[in-house]
């Protein structure tokens, strides 16, 4: 039905743009129409296509040819010799850094891409509200499987064995602490799976339930066989309101199957599962104030122990993971703990999902391999930082982590290796800063966030973070001391040790991270007064370039104080002793001679 | 919906209902349609994934192509949303971003009814597990 036989795919990702793919794009053109082709091969510009670091891509389809580093000149010979003749261009060819061969076919060869769906498999393939497509994809066939073959003590220990760590951030091993909760005896018990995502800039659990929500669904049932649980419970924020309408849907079709409710599958084992709504407060992702919550108390911490798997929901024996956690367990329960663990770091098994947000393209979600490297992850996934900048910095572990710098970029991300460098996996927000961005004010940022969001049960998080914020404040406007970064540093430390919960425990990290990585940056605030990075104004200070100055007097008439001197005609100046920063000459040049700096 | 009473039974609708469009359209040369997906979480919606959807429904009905429209859940590409993947009968899946009405019509006019590419193709840089052994 296509007129076009072939199709030549440039990449037109910011990247490659930048390299010229639009005048490679305009060559092929050319080309092709110098040698009558027109019409039956198609050149198109498409998005990125990720591997940025080998830009230019060009990908002839339909034989899956993958050439890198493409430059304009090489068009020719991409026309003469692969559309006309049919032979590959060797030179061209992406090499696998592995075997060091030529990828030929970048399907049929198994084209190595740097990520892999586990966790979100199902998502924008299945439609997430109709069950059968679930089952169509092995769906409820874990369960089936461990209800019918296998002891809760076996499922554990295949769970034990793949390695898989809880998602949400600490990192716990998920089948420890099943095994946890299955010693425990009682007469009820509890499933409970925390849906409080909570980061600034974190998506990845909104977008499992929203994509797959029978994923998280089938993985309670099959913890609630393995810990002898009847009932489970999705704790989700009441702000993620399709999540919750999906999983309702779910739910509803689930029991419908019976697939949740009495004697599933003829086994006996019932489970059944309803939602909790929280209204959205940070320290609720905490399992034992999220218990609180539940419980219809206030959302607030308490020491450990006992855990939820001793005394937690109604005081009772729960077991709590995290939504990604729970999505990896029915394919590990498929396809078995040796192919889970093949995949990941000698401590971090299998993928994590990370939400790439900041001064990157391709700002979305990915999920990669534990081990995967921040340069991968930024410049070959994500397409890069923004308008060509420098990277600066990215934040793992929202408000919890730290940020990981320039020096970290060929360090495998795995959750031992982000605490050594100061930070943590948290649930995978993935923040990226470029040059523009300023350290002190980020750190403030997350403060900000932590301040609003502390509880207030425990005084270090309660008035710790709330001085922390304050000594930051004070260094954004100018006011700091040299001895000002002992003191912030000195309060970091004693609020990490003596909060309560993991709140509190973490919050100093974007602070003590900052310091640590750019202490020179910190140093400038507050012995130079100046903001190196142009962000905090009252720092700034507003300067006029002699060069764009044509002497029109439009800001010496509209400045208020009467700080700006100058002939007509001739460039102006403006006193920054007088000067009180009100941006009315910015406002009024036409010739972008004011700036800020 | 009858309930599903054993694993055999469980294993038989999962063949029976093959993924594809079997589950969707019943019926004989369901594989001869175009099938259209439409990312739909809460960030698609955001951009006008909704809007996209039904006009893509609409307009390949009046237009007499035999198409299925289905929504899914988040692509990833979160940088060019609305999001939608177009698999024609017999070739491989192709991702468009930054899908609106007019790109939506484009796409129908020249690449589902004559197998030209347009613009805002986005390469798919993932692969996903395959859950059968």
């Amino acid at each position: 039905m296509s007129k076009y036989s072939m199709h030549l795919l440039v990449c037109g990702g910011t990247s490659c743009k930048s390299q010229e793919s639009d005048s490679i794009a305009e060559k092929l053109k050319m080309e092709i129409s110098k040698q009558g082709l027109q019409e039956t091969v198609q050149v198109i510009m498409t998005g990125c296509f990720g591997l940025c670091e080998n830009g230019p891509i060009v990908k002839v389809m339909p034989d899956n040819t993958f050439y890198i580093q493409v430059k304009p000149e090489d068009a020719e010979e991409i026309v003469e010799e692969h559309v006309i003749k049919g032979k590959r261009i060797e030179r061209l060819l992406y090499t696998d850094p592995e075997t060091e061969k030529h990828v030929e076919d970048s399907k049929r060869t198994g084209f190595k891409r740097k990520q892999i769906r586990i966790a979100l498999r199902n998502c924008g393939i299945i439609d997430p509200e109709v069950i059968d497509e679930y089952i169509a994809r092995d769906g409820y066939q874990a369960l089936g499987d461990v209800l019918t073959t296998k002891t809760p003590e076996d499922t554990i220990a295949i769970m034990k064995a793949s390695g898989l760590r809880g998602r949400g951030g600490a990192g716990f091993p998920a089948g420890l602490k099943w095994e946890f909760a299955l010693k425990n005896e009682a007469d009820q018990k509890y499933v409970v799976c925390n849906a409080d995502e909570g980061d600034p800039g974190a998506f990845m659990d909104r977008s499992i339930l929203e994509g797959d929500p029978h994923s998280v669904l089938e993985a309670m049932a099959i913890v609630g066989y393995c810990i002898g649980a009847d009932m489970g419970y999705v704790y989700i924020r009441a702000e993620y309101p399709l999540a919750i309408a999906r999983l309702k849907i779910a739910i509803k079709q689930a029991r419908e199957y019976g697939l949740l409710g009495k004697d599933i599958l003829g086994s006996g084992f019932n489970f059944d599962i309803d939602l909790k709504y929280g209204a959205g407060a940070f320290v609720c992702g905490e399992e034992t104030a999220l218990i609180h919550s539940m419980e219809g108390n206030r959302g607030e911490p308490t020491l450990k122990p006992p855990f939820p798997a001793e005394s937690g929901y109604m005081g009772k024996p729960t077991n709590v993971n995290n939504v990604e956690t729970l999505a990896n367990v029915p394919v590990i329960l498929l396809k078995g703990a040796d192919w889970f663990s093949s995949i990941g770091t000698e401590t971090s098994k299998g993928t994590k999902v990370f939400a790439l947000a900041g001064k990157i393209n391709n700002v979305g979600l990915i999920e990669v391999p534990m081990g995967t490297t921040l340069r991968e992850v930024i410049f070959e996934i994500g397409g890069g930082i923004k308008d060509g900048k420098k990277f600066k910095a990215a934040q793992t572990g929202g408000p919890s982590g730290g940020c990981l710098t320039e020096k970290h970029l060929d360090t495998p991300i795995d959750y031992e290796n982000l605490v050594a460098n100061g930070s943590m996996m948290g649930s995978g927000g993935l923040i990226v800063m470029d040059e523009d961005d300023c350290m002190v004010s980020i750190a403030r940022f997350y403060l900000d966030f932590t301040v609003e969001e502390s509880c207030g049960k425990c005084a270090p998080c309660r008035i710790g973070n709330k001085r922390l914020h304050e000594l930051l404040q004070r260094i954004c406007e100018g006011k700091g001391e040299e001895s000002d970064l002992v003191r912030l540093r000195n309060l970091g430390d004693v609020i990490k040790d003596t909060s309560l919960c993991g709140l509190g425990q973490s919050s100093p990290n974007p602070v003590l991270s900052t310091m640590e990585n750019f202490p020179e940056e910190y140093l400038s605030h507050v012995v130079d007064k100046k903001c190196p990075s142009g962000v905090c104004t009252d720092l700034l200070e507003y300067f006029i370039i002699e060069e764009n100055c044509i002497g029109c007097t439009a800001c010496a008439r509209a400045c208020p104080v009467g700080c700006i001197s100058g002939e007509r005609k001739e460039p102006h100046l403006i006193n920054p002793d007088t000067c009180i920063k009100c941006g009315a000459c910015m406002e009024k040049c036409k010739f972008d001679a004011v700036i800020l700096k | 919906m009858e309930k599903i009473k054993t694993l055999i039974d469980l294993k038989k609708i999962r063949d029976e209902k093959l993924f594809g469009l079997q589950i969707r359209e019943k019926g004989e040369g369901a594989e001869n349609r175009v099938q259209v997906k439409v990312a739909m979480a809460t960030c698609g919606i955001a951009s006008g994934a909704k809007d996209t959807m039904e006009f893509m429904a609409e307009a390949l009905e009046k237009r007499g192509i035999e198409a299925v429209v289905t929504k899914v859940g988040c692509m990833g590409y979160c940088y060019a949303e609305p999001t939608i993947e177009v698999k024609l009968p017999g070739s491989e899946p192709v991702v468009f971003g930054g899908v609106d009405r007019e790109k939506a019509d484009e796409i129908i006019e020249k690449f589902i009814k004559g197998g030209e590419l347009v613009d805002g193709i986005i390469p798919v840089n993932y692969e996903t597990i395959d859950l059968k052994e």
